[in-house]
C-alpha cells in the first residue's frame, strides 16, 4: 500500500512550542490569574516609585489615622510636608499602604523561593526514589516522617533556635512541602520507567543519568509548573500566618502577616489594618491558584480530569 | 427473508473539530437479517467501530454526530429519538459486547449483579427472579459452575469467562441485534475460538442478528454470513462471505486477503550459519519466599528454555499470552534479569554479567517492541533516536545522522524524515524507524517482540518483507516472538511453542506445521481462525 513508498504523505506539522503558548493565552483562568499576578509583581518591584514612604518610618504624632486622613511627617532634611495616609497609618504611626505594597515583595520572594526549591528538591528525590528501587522505600519512609511534622511547629523550633529572617520562614515551609513533590515526580518516573521508549533506551546501551535526563524527565515539567503553582499560593498564605503568629519574619519587615498582627488588638477600632493586606493577600492567592488551575487544564488535561 | 433487523441507509457521522478527514463514516449502507451474522470487517480508521456506536447511540457526545441517513432498528428510526428512550432500546432489543473484557466489567460489582443489573433496569423482576435468570443465562453460555460464579468478582475470572459475563449480560434479554465490537481481538486464540463458537451458538439460539465487527479475515472466515468491507469511512464492497473471501471484486479486498499470511510454510533452506544466540537452562522465578513472606507464591515465568539461532536464521517463539515467550526475549535483552541458566551470545555467557558489565554486549543485539506508538519518545525527533545508540558507543554526531539518513532510506522513508517527530508517521512508518534504528547499532541479534501485532494487516505483511529483507542484507540472527500463527508460519525458519514457561515443542517450521506433536501444538493449530482457509486475491 501507500505505506512503502517514499513519497508517503506524513502527518501535518507537529504541536509547536508556539501554538501551546497561544492555546495557553487562550485559556481566561490563565489571562486572568496571570493579569492580577503581574499586577501584584509590578507592585512589588515599583514599590519605591509608587508613591509610598520609608514602610518602616515610625511616626508618634500620625498614628492610627483612618483612611484618607492628612498627617504630617518630617522628611530627612528636616522639611515637615503634608501626606494623605491611602490606607490609613497602624499603632505606630507607619504608613499601611507603603507597608502593604513594600509587603507584596516579601510574600511573593517567599512563595516563588519556596516552590522553586521544593520542586527541586523534590525532583531530585522523587527520581531517584522513582528510579532506583532500592532507595525506593527508604526515601518514602523518610518522605513520609516529614510530611508528619507541621509547618507551624518546625517554624516555631528554626526561629528559636536560629534567627528569625526571611530564610528561616522559607525552609519551615519548604520542608514539609517536600514530600508531596516527591510523591507525584515518583509517579510519573514510576509509569514513564515502563514505557517501551525508555525500555529501547536501555537496549541501546544509554546511561542511566542520560537516560533521566533525555527520556524521564521532560515528563515531569508539565505538572511540575502546576504543582509549583499551587505550592507557591500556599507557600505566601503559610508566611502570612507564621507572621501574624509573630513566628515568621522579623516584624520591622513588612510583610501582610506583620501587618495584620500589628493591627489585630485594635481591629475593632480600625479594621484597616487587617482589611487592605487581608485584601491583597486573598486576591493574591486567588489569583495564582487560577492560574494553577488554568495551566494544569492546557498542559497536563489527563491530570485536570483526575483531581 | 423477512425484514431486516437493522437497517442502516445512507450514514453519514461528522467529526467535530479539525480531525484528518470531516467524516468518520459516509454514505455507508448495510442491514442485518434475523439470524444472521453480518462481520464488518477493515483496517483501523476504516470507522467500522463508528457505525457500532452509531447503531447503539453511544457516539462520543462532543465529538461526531449523526448527520445524514436512517438506522432502523425492526423498522424503527432510531437517529430522531431521544436519550431516554435509546436507553429504554439498548439493553432489551439491541445489545453491545466490548473488546475488552477486562475493563468492560465493573471491578468492584460481582459478576452476577452485573448481569442481573439489566434486569433490574428493564424489568420488573424481583430479586429471587433475577437470580434465576442470570444463573440460567450463565449457564446458557457455558460458565462453570454458576451457582459459584454469579458471586465472584472479574478479576476471580479469566478473559474467556469474562467474555462469556459480556455476552451473557448482553443477551439476557433475547435482544433482536447483537453488536459485537472485536470481541475476541484481546482473548488468546484457543479462547477465541470457544467464544466464536458460543456466539455462533447464541445466535442461533433465539435468531439472533448479529453485527460483529472485526479486522481479522481468520475470524471473519469461521462465523461470517454475509461480510462488509470497509475502507476510511466508505463501504468497498459487501455481500455473502463466500463470495467476498473466494471472489473479492474490489482491488481493496483484494489487497487485504492477499496480506492475510498463509498458513502453509513456503519451503526453506536449513540454515548452517554460525550460532549467534544460545540458551541454556534459561529459569525465570517471580516472586521470592522470604523471612516475611513464608508462603509467598512464587511463578516460574520461563521454566528450563534452551534454544539457539543461528546467524542468517529466524526462530520463532510461538504462544498464548503468560506462555514466558517475552520473558524469554526481555531475559535476553537482559530488560530483565534471568533467575538462572546461561545466555550466550557469541559464546559468551551474558546471564551472570552485571549492568556495566553487559552494556557492550548491547549493541550486538536490538529489540523491536510490540506498541510502535509507544516505543518512540514522542518529544524526540525521529533521527535523534536513531543517532541515540551509535553515539552511545562512540560514534560522532555526523558519522551517526549519516547512518541514520542511509538507513532511513534502507526501511523504505525519506531520508528528510529524521526531522520529523514520531506523531507525524503511521503506525506502520514507526515500526520501520523503529527498525532503523535497531539497525543503526549493528546488530548481529535482532528480537522482535510481536513486533506486527499492533499493525493493519496490509501494513504488517509490509513490515514483515521489510524484516525479511534486512535479515537477507545484514544476515541477522531474529529471534521473534509472536502469537499468529499465520505470521510464524512466513517468517520463521524453526519454531519454539512455548506454554507455561516450558519449550513444549521445538523444530522446523515445515514440520511442526505438517505434523505437530505435542497436545497443546495440536490445539493452537485447531483453534486458528480460518485455518483451513488461505486468503489471496482472486485471479
Amino acid at each position: 500500500m501507500a505505506d512503502l513508498s517514499l513519497d508517503t504523505p506524513i502527518a501535518a506539522a507537529p504541536v509547536k512550542p508556539a501554538a501551546a503558548i497561544r492555546k495557553l493565552l487562550l485559556n481566561p483562568a490563565v489571562l486572568f490569574g496571570g493579569a492580577v499576578i503581574t499586577v501584584v509583581v509590578l507592585t512589588g518591584l515599583l514599590a519605591p516609585w509608587l508613591g509610598t514612604i520609608d514602610p518602616t518610618a515610625i511616626n508618634p504624632i500620625a498614628r492610627n489615622k483612618v483612611p484618607g486622613a492628612e498627617f504630617f511627617m518630617r522628611t530627612d532634611t528636616g522639611e515637615r510636608i503634608k501626606m494623605i495616609a491611602l490606607f490609613g497609618t497602624d499603632g505606630l504611626g507607619r504608613d499601611v499602604y507603603s507597608r502593604v505594597v513594600y509587603g507584596a515583595r516579601v510574600s511573593l520572594f517567599v512563595g516563588v523561593s519556596v516552590a522553586l526549591i521544593s520542586v527541586a528538591c523534590g525532583l531530585l528525590i522523587g527520581v531517584l526514589a522513582g528510579f532506583f528501587r532500592l532507595l525506593d522505600a527508604v526515601i518514602m519512609r523518610i518522605m513520609d516522617g516529614l510530611m508528619a511534622i507541621p509547618a507551624i511547629l518546625l517554624a516555631i523550633a528554626m526561629v528559636s533556635l536560629f534567627r528569625s529572617s526571611v530564610w528561616t520562614v522559607i525552609i519551615a515551609i519548604t520542608v514539609p512541602q517536600v514530600p508531596g513533590v516527591v510523591r507525584l515526580v515518583r509517579s510519573i518516573v514510576l509509569s514513564v520507567r515502563e514505557e517501551p521508549y525508555v525500555e529501547a533506551a536501555v537496549t541501546l546501551g544509554t546511561s542511566t543519568p542520560k537516560l533521566l535526563w533525555r527520556h524521564v524527565l521532560p515528563n515531569t515539567i508539565a505538572p511540575m509548573i502546576v504543582q509549583g503553582t499551587f505550592i507557591c499560593a500556599s507557600a505566601i498564605l503559610i508566611e502570612a500566618i507564621l507572621s501574624f503568629l509573630g513566628i515568621g519574619v522579623p516584624p520591622e519587615v513588612p510583610t501582610w502577616g506583620n501587618i495584620m498582627a500589628e493591627g489585630r488588638q485594635v481591629f475593632s477600632l480600625f479594621p484597616h489594618n487587617i482589611i487592605y493586606p487581608g485584601v491583597f493577600l486573598a486576591m493574591t492567592i486567588l489569583a495564582v491558584n487560577i492560574l494553577g488551575d488554568g495551566l494544569r487544564d492546557t498542559l497536563d488535561p489527563k491530570m485536570a480530569k483526575r483531581v | 427473508m423477512s425484514a431486516p433487523v437493522l437497517e442502516v441507509a445512507n450514514l453519514s457521522v461528522a467529526i467535530r473539530g479539525d480531525g484528518d478527514r470531516p467524516h468518520a463514516v459516509r454514505g455507508i449502507s448495510l442491514s442485518v437479517g434475523a439470524n444472521e451474522i453480518v462481520c464488518v470487517v477493515g483496517e483501523s480508521g476504516s470507522g467500522k467501530s463508528v457505525t457500532a456506536q452509531a447503531v447503539m447511540g453511544l457516539l462520543p457526545k462532543n465529538a461526531m454526530s449523526v448527520e445524514t441517513g436512517s438506522i432502523r432498528l425492526e423498522g424503527e428510526e432510531l437517529t430522531t429519538k431521544s436519550d431516554a428512550d435509546l436507553r429504554a432500546i439498548r439493553g432489551t432489543r439491541m445489545a453491545m459486547v466490548f473488546q475488552e473484557p477486562m475493563t468492560a466489567l465493573n471491578p468492584v460489582e460481582r459478576v452476577g449483579d452485573q448481569i442481573g443489573e439489566v434486569l433490574e433496569v428493564h424489568t420488573d423482576l424481583d430479586p429471587r427472579e433475577r437470580r434465576k435468570r442470570v444463573l440460567d443465562m450463565m449457564r446458557a453460555v457455558h460458565l462453570p459452575d454458576p451457582e459459584q460464579m454469579i458471586d465472584a468478582y472479574p478479576h476471580q475470572l479469566s478473559g474467556g469467562q469474562r467474555q462469556r459475563i459480556m455476552i451473557a449480560a448482553a443477551l439476557v434479554l433475547d435482544p433482536a441485534l447483537l453488536i459485537a465490537d472485536e470481541p475476541t481481538t484481546a482473548l488468546d486464540v484457543t479462547t477465541q475460538a470457544q467464544i466464536l463458537k458460543l456466539v455462533r451458538e447464541m445466535q442461533a439460539r433465539k435468531k439472533t442478528g448479529v453485527l460483529f465487527i472485526t479486522h481479522d479475515f481468520g475470524v471473519v472466515s469461521e462465523i461470517a454470513d454475509r461480510v462488509v468491507v470497509m475502507q476510511l469511512g466508505r463501504i468497498v464492497e459487501q455481500g455473502a462471505a463466500e463470495d467476498v473471501l473466494r471472489n473479492p471484486r474490489e482491488e481493496y479486498t483484494k489487497m487485504l486477503l492477499a496480506s492475510v499470511p498463509s498458513m502453509t510454510p513456503p519451503k526453506r533452506v536449513p540454515v548452517s550459519g554460525p550460532v549467534v544466540l544460545q540458551t541454556e537452562k534459561l529459569f525465570k522465578t517471580y516472586g521470592k519466599r522470604s523471612l516475611f513472606q513464608p508462603k509467598a507464591r512464587i511463578v516460574n515465568a520461563v521454566k528450563d528454555v534452551s534454544l539457539e539461532v543461528r546467524r542468517g536464521e529466524t526462530l520463532g517463539i510461538v504462544g498464548e499470552s503468560g506462555s514466558g515467550k517475552s520473558t524469554v526475549a526481555r531475559c535476553i535483552a537482559r530488560l530483565v534479569d534471568p533467575t538462572s541458566g546461561a545466555v550466550r551470545i557469541d559464546n559468551i555467557d551474558t546471564a551472570a554479567m552485571k549492568e556495566a558489565q553487559f552494556r557492550p554486549m548491547r549493541r550486538r543485539m536490538q529489540f523491536i517492541f510490540q506498541d510502535p506508538y509507544r516505543s518512540l519518545n514522542p518529544r524526540r525527533t525521529v533521527g535523534e533516536a536513531i543517532i541515540e545508540g551509535p553515539m552511545n558507543f562512540g560514534l560522532s554526531r555526523n558519522e551517526a545522522l549519516q547512518r541514520a539518513r542511509d538507513l532511513m532510506a534502507v526501511v523504505h522513508l525519506s531520508p528528510d524524515a529524521v526531522d520529523r517527530y514520531p506523531h507525524q508517521f503511521s503506525g506502520g512508518q514507526r515500526q520501520r524507524i523503529c527498525i532503523a534504528r535497531a539497525l543503526a547499532m549493528e546488530p548481529e541479534l535482532l528480537i522482535g517482540d510481536e513486533p506486527v501485532s499492533a499493525l493493519d494487516v496490509s501494513v504488517q505483511a509490509q513490515v514483515l518483507k521489510l524484516l525479511d529483507e534486512v535479515r537477507r542484507r545484514f544476515n541477522l540472527a531474529v529471534l521473534f516472538i509472536t502469537h499468529d500463527l499465520r505470521v510464524a508460519a512466513q517468517v520463521c525458519d524453526r519454531i519454539a511453542v512455548m506454554q507455561r514457561g516450558v519449550i513444549v515443542e521445538q523444530g522446523t517450521t515445515a514440520d511442526v506445521f505438517a505434523a505437530p506433536k505435542h497436545e497443546y501444538t495440536k490445539a493452537l493449530f485447531e483453534a486458528a481462525p480460518g485455518r483451513h482457509r488461505e486468503f489471496f486475491a482472486g485471479a
